[in-house]
């Protein structure tokens, strides 16, 4: 149970943010008619904090099942990029496999690569608990919004900036480990510059894309310099 | 309101959630089986560092079409989190701190 404890001390900052930005989503489902149950089925399923937030505006103005599809496709295309930072740490989880996978999103991801897991603690399990407490969290604030709904007396416009506060937080401790700043100046410089270019609804995957050629391109050269140079 | 047909309700949550998973196993399906090439291996060290700038440009794409005031808002809450999170090194100090100071210049403001 050491790798419980220490996940939940590390996933309490995802813990409070999922709960608030979960209940705002279960709010406006609530309010445009569907309940808990609903809520949870689409937290549980989807588990994808914007893009949730999406759908129940699709929802409310019937849009069509293909657009709804492509949309998925667009926002969610940045989840495709996250798994090939833990190819070899999740096949290593046994029957959480599957798991690890499901429930791996922008929040937990960012957690999990700026963790440094003592040697003495099961790389997979302290992964598993702390996707499965964030999940848990995201269900049941979606749950306990869609529940009360409009009994909760409070406006919660805003309240998106947990996400926005949460990613700073780990830019500046990853800043702070890291020798190599490239990888992050790439990644705000290429942003920044899609962002302009091709508008904010469509960014974030030529971002991407641009984003993981470079680095392929220059870890390679890395490598090859690392061969020719063993000194 | 919704007005839409229990399937409908479902199809609109399944079917993108279907997408979704998809996404997040493809990495898996394709490379999870074979020894991983050193290629990918290397790409995956730098990515996370990457990647996270991406997501807080992400978070902040609405300040090119945004208002004066809301981009002031938006500015203000981001420099406060940097600012506490650099001198007090409190993950959740800064994110509830600066929620908190966001939501009241939001509301009040």
């Amino acid at each position: 149970m050491c790798e419980f404890r220490y996940a939940w001390k590390r996933a309490l900052p995802i813990l409070l943010t999922y709960f608030f930005l979960a209940a705002g989503f279960g709010i406006m489902l609530q309010q445009a008619g569907l309940g808990a149950g609903w809520a949870a089925f689409a937290s549980i399923f989807i588990y994808s904090g914007a893009f949730q937030y999406v759908v129940v505006s699709f929802l409310t103005a019937g849009t069509s099942l293909v657009t709804v599809a492509l949309t998925a496709l667009i926002m969610d295309s940045r989840q495709f990029f996250y798994g090939f930072s833990f190819l070899e740490d999740f096949r290593k989880g046994g029957w959480k496999y599957p798991y690890l996978v499901w429930s791996l999103t922008d929040e937990t991801y960012a957690l999990l690569t700026s963790l440094v897991i003592p040697a003495e603690l099961n790389r997979p399990t302290v992964e598993f608990w702390v996707q499965l407490l964030s999940q848990l969290s995201w269900v049941l604030g979606s749950v306990f919004g869609a529940a009360m709904g409009a009994a909760i007396p409070f406006d919660f416009e805003g309240i998106d900036f947990l996400m926005t506060a949460l990613f700073v937080t780990i830019v500046i401790d990853q800043w702070k480990r890291s020798a190599n700043h490239f990888p992050a100046l790439l990644g705000f410089g290429s942003s920044i510059v899609f962002l302009l270019l091709v508008g904010a609804a469509n960014f974030m995957l030529p971002t991407l894309v641009f984003t993981t050629v470079i680095l392929t391109v220059s870890s390679r050269r890395e490598a090859k310099e690392a061969i020719d140079d063993p000194s | 309101m919704i007005h839409l047909s229990t399937t409908q309700i479902f199809l609109m949550i399944f079917i993108p959630g279907l997408i979704t998973q998809i996404l997040r196993a493809l990495p898996f399906v394709v490379f999870g089986r074979r020894a991983i090439s050193p290629m990918i291996r290397t790409l995956g060290a730098p990515l996370p560092f990457a990647i996270m700038a991406v997501l807080v440009v992400y978070c902040l794409k609405s300040i090119p079409t945004g208002s004066l005031k809301e981009n002031l808002e938006l500015l203000a809450a981001v420099l406060l989190v940097a600012g506490l999170h650099l001198t007090k090194k409190n993950t959740v100090l800064s994110i509830s701190v600066g929620t908190v100071f966001y939501m009241v210049l939001v509301h009040i403001v």
